[in-house]
């Protein structure tokens, strides 16, 4: 240990200028040299997608792994609400420093400024680029673009497809990716799991995938790998995330020397379906751009069981209204959700389980017509109809908090590349630009933004000076060992041959996590969770049953490895959060808050990115800190009132 | 409520299938379709049976990875909806369901329930695209597009390439799905420029895979997404013009 580089390697210069500076300076691969490198991408997200196939068309030879049947398919396909820019379309205070700041602010003062500067001005871009690939973004009758606000916003800054955002995007992505895949530029391998990062001379060098339908190992070995695997969310078990989703490539990555950046910081979501019983299997997102319309609200007194339109105006509670007057229900996430959390905690929940608040469109209604609410958020409506079997339209949703999305993810420096050289993050997989608490519309705007525009610029720095090398051959011993650590993990997976289902076990840990560093989180139910994750994972091991075998399509067996590394992964989860001795963000902890509830950051002793280095299979893992200076932004408690 | 699964097992492409039946006795009425098999499977992996593999992922109808064919329809009896968003409350207590997976030529099984639907891919691969290399778009407003009609094209963009349209067809036919992401291309100004090219690059590969289309139109009411059968003469009526043209300007090189 002590080894490790931190360097985030932030340009020089004034803020605004450093991209161009940094794009300038880095070496460059001649374009007739291109096909002489092979990249190898993990992921078909809108990250991985865009990534994958802008190196193909600057002539890289790229090998796409998926584990998805089709790239298109990747779960940023769900995303809904839509993706910001600093366009200023609408002529109202936008810029690209308006961006830059509230991102930051947004992320309570936890990410590294050089980056979310970038993001913010290469989000111009990225509209046009899908625009031109044909991505049917809402218009206005004169054909211009559209927008609307998102929360956390007071700009409308948010381009749409109507409540397909992400699938849209992701479809653009896919067909440029599709294109490439015609020119030969990249080779797909869907149905193709990466189970482990191989690692040669403290370089990586490659993977060693699974083909999922025949169960045969696959070695891969290019110049440098990409990992765009997207999220940890389902660590919780329930979430939003869609039911593949998993942090094993990551998992494997940090095992084998890349630093996991700030596990703890996740994002509840204030506008989910609550859950309706012990079956549920997921939980679904209601976009958050229906906060824009809707108003939230409980009623007044507690255990007041009148169906909502009993309810007189007056004895109900607009909680967001009142505590926040400036932001109203447009609040950022993390102090929306703990306000819903704090009114259902304190008995005043909807619904038969009492486990929701409303939100409400019955004024919108009057206002609009219920044809432009329908216009708006048709889909979605439809979409909670199909789930509780009631009608929006005429009866308040009842929403509640869930997990989202993960801020935490691999450390990268400002090249997108890993503490491992020659591994690079994009997506949701790093934990680049959104600090402890990441805005609404944000996410498809920093993977796209790394894939179509930053790792493209940014990796001939590293390849540059390879040019020549031949990759490492794959049936070099370090392919050997690596796939041999791989098959013997799944032998044993399948040897334990238990009572226990893996879902069993990926639900216990679900609800340790949730009751103990879900929304709220203290020392003491850290320290629990600190006792009871171990001991999960040591009966994971000697009791979990995994039928079937190897040699063939086998999801329980898929699920196994993926819910191993979630009961490792966990641990670390915990273990940054029980560290972080403050709340900023999605990290609330109960020690650390203002007089009136909000959380309350301590800057002189935690304005560091945590970054956390595995130390061996038993062994405490070592913090590494990464401090932030903040030169562009004061740090400043947020506000919303 | 109770019901009865008759579900489709297969081993693997090569060995021949059966029905397995399976009582489902006191389920909640507001368990979804896929929370329904979740179950079964847990059920199955108590007893040390293997359970059932089927394709999922989003559970919110979007990704299009679900795909059963339930009592001979796919994804089941309610309109527009995806399995995955089916719940049981819309099934008559005390039924006996039938589930099976995609049948159609172009969707060889790989397991139980589970198809492949790469030949989609293929199709996409073949010219569904607009060619815009990243960094060579013009400011997005530059091109105007009148808002009916990047509507429309949203209508057939919202197509979840799950399949249902090709395992509906009595011919295994894929012009739906094609004439969808065709349709979301060419109706918008930026897809003319390889618009010709395009229609007959797609359904040439389409033609490859799957069956050809004699108007059943049993594929708009399986469709999850409810798309519109009006793509495919768009596509047909395109196909037909774009083979003249091309002909035309073939000649004229010559
Ligand atoms: C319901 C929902 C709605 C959302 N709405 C919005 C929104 O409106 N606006 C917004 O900005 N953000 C939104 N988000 C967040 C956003 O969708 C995600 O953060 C983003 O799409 C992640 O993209 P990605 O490319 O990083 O990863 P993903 O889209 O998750 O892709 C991961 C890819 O990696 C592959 N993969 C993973 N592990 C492996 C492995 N071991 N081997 C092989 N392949 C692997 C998968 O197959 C997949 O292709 C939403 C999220 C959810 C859950
Ligand atoms: S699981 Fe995604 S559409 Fe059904």
């Amino acid at each position: 240990m002590g080894t490790v580089d931190l360097d985030p390697k932030v340009p020089p210069g004034p803020l605004a200028e450093k991209w161009d500076h940094h794009r300038f300076s880095v070496k460059l691969v001649n374009p007739a040299n291109r096909r002489r490198f092979t990249v190898i991408v993990v992921g078909s997200g809108l990250a991985g997608a865009s990534a994958a196939a802008t190196l193909g068309e600057l002539g890289y030879r790229v090998e796409l792994v998926t584990f998805h049947d089709s790239p298109r398919r990747a779960h940023s396909i769900a995303a809904q609400g839509g993706i910001n820019a600093a366009k200023n379309y609408r002529n109202d205070g936008d810029s690209i420093q308006r961006l830059f700041y509230d991102t930051i602010k947004g992320g309570d003062y936890r990410s590294r400024e050089a980056n979310v500067y970038r993001l913010a001005q290469v989000s111009v871009e990225i509209i046009d680029q899908c625009v031109a690939q044909g991505v049917p973004f809402a218009r206005e009758y004169g054909g211009l673009l559209d927008n609307r606000s998102f929360g956390g916003a007071q700009v409308s800054r948010t381009f749409y497809a109507r409540g397909q955002t992400g699938q849209q995007l992701l479809l653009g992505a896919y067909q440029a990716l599709a294109r490439q895949i015609t020119a030969g530029t990249v080779r797909l391998w869907n149905r193709t799991e990466m189970l482990d990062l191989v690692v040669h001379d403290g370089r990586a060098v490659g993977i060693i995938a699974r083909d999922l339908v025949t169960g045969e190992l696959r070695r891969f070995s290019g110049h440098a790998v990409v990992l765009a695997t997207g999220g940890y969310g389902n660590v919780f078990f329930l979430s939003t995330n869609a039911k593949a989703s998993n942090a094993t490539a990551v998992w494997r990555a940090h095992r084998r020397g890349a630093l996991f950046a700030n596990p703890c910081f996740t994002q509840i979501h204030p506008t989910c379906i609550p859950a309706s019983d012990e079956f549920q299997s997921k939980l679904t997102l209601m976009s958050e751009s229906l906060r824009n319309d809707g108003r939230i609200w409980v009623p007044a007194r507690i255990g007041d069981d009148r169906p909502p339109h009993e309810i007189p105006d007056d004895e109900r509670d607009y909680f967001l209204e009142r505590r926040y007057p400036a932001f109203g229900n447009l609040v950022p996430r993390d102090v929306a959700s703990r306000a819903a959390k704090r009114e259902v905690d304190a008995g005043r929940g909807v619904g038969p389980l009492r486990n929701g608040v409303y939100l409400d469109f019955s004024e919108a209604i009057a206002r609009l017509g219920r044809s432009v609410i329908e216009e708006r958020y048709g889909n979605l409506f439809q979409m909670y109809e199909r789930i509780t079997g009631e009608d929006p339209y005429t009866v308040p949703m009842r929403i509640y908090p869930a997990v989202h999305y993960t801020m935490g993810g691999l450390w990268v420096d400002y090249n997108l590349m890993s503490t491992v050289p020659g591994l690079y993050v994009l997506g949701e997989a790093n934990f680049s630009d959104h600090g402890a608490n990441r805005l609404g519309a944000s996410a498809l705007m920093q993977g796209l933004a790394d894939g179509y525009f930053v790792l493209p610029a940014t990796i001939s720095d590293w390849l540059a000076p390879l040019l020549g090398e031949p990759t490492v051959p794959i049936d070099d011993p370090v392919f050997t060992a690596t796939e041999t650590a791989v098959s013997e993990r799944i032998h044993r997976l399948l040897s334990v041959q238990g009572r226990r289902s893996v879902d069993h076990f990926h639900r216990e840990l679900g609800r340790v996590l949730w009751d103990n560093c879900g929304m709220e989180r203290s020392a003491e139910s850290l320290d629990k969770a600190l006792g009871e994750i171990p001991a999960l994972r040591e009966e994971f091991w000697a009791d979990v049953r995994v039928l079937g075998g190897e040699e063939h399509f086998n999801q329980s067996l898929e699920k196994a490895g993926r819910v191993a590394d979630f009961l490792e992964f966990a641990e670390l989860l915990v273990r940054d959060a029980r560290h972080r001795e403050e709340s900023c963000g999605g990290h609330f902890r109960v020690e650390y808050q203002t007089p009136d509830g909000e959380a309350l950051r301590n800057d002189a002793e935690f304005a560091y990115v945590a970054a956390w280095e595995w130390a061996g299979e038993g062994a405490e893992p070592v913090l590494h800190r990464e401090p932030l200076v903040f030169e562009a932004v004061q740090p400043t408690q947020r506000s919303y009132k | 409520m109770d019901l009865t699964l008759r579900v489709w097992r297969q081993a693997g492409p090569e060995v021949p299938g059966h029905f397995e039946t399976h009582e489902m006795r006191d389920v909640s009425p507001d368990m979804s379709f896929l929370e329904l098999f979740d179950t079964l499977n847990e059920r199955l992996i108590a007893e040390g049976r293997e359970p059932v593999a089927f394709d999922h992922d989003c559970r919110e109808g979007i990704c299009g990875s679900c795909s059963m064919m339930i009592n001979g329809r796919p994804h089941g009896p309610e309109r527009g909806t995806a399995t995955c968003q089916l719940h049981l409350r819309k099934l008559p207590d005390g039924a006996t369901i039938t589930v099976e997976p995609w049948r159609a030529a172009g969707f060889p099984i790989i397991r139980d329930l589970v198809v492949d639907r790469s030949a989609f891919d293929r199709i996409i691969e073949a010219g569904g695209y607009i060619t815009a290399p990243t960094g060579s778009a013009p400011d997005a407003n530059e091109i105007l597009i009148p808002k009916e009609v990047a509507d429309a094209a949203m209508d057939a963009a919202a197509c979840i390439g799950c399949g249902a349209c090709v395992a509906a067809c009595p011919n295994g036919a894929a012009q739906l799905f094609t004439a969808a992401k065709y349709a979301h291309l060419s109706l918008l100004p930026q897809g003319q420029p390889e618009r010709w090219t395009r229609v007959v690059r797609m359904v040439r590969e389409m033609e490859r895979w799957f069956g050809s289309c004699t108007n059943h139109g049993e594929c708009e009411a399986a469709c999850p997404k409810e798309i519109s059968i009006d793509f495919i003469a768009l596509l047909n009526r395109d196909y037909v013009k774009a083979q003249l043209r091309n002909r035309a300007l073939a000649g004229q090189r010559g």
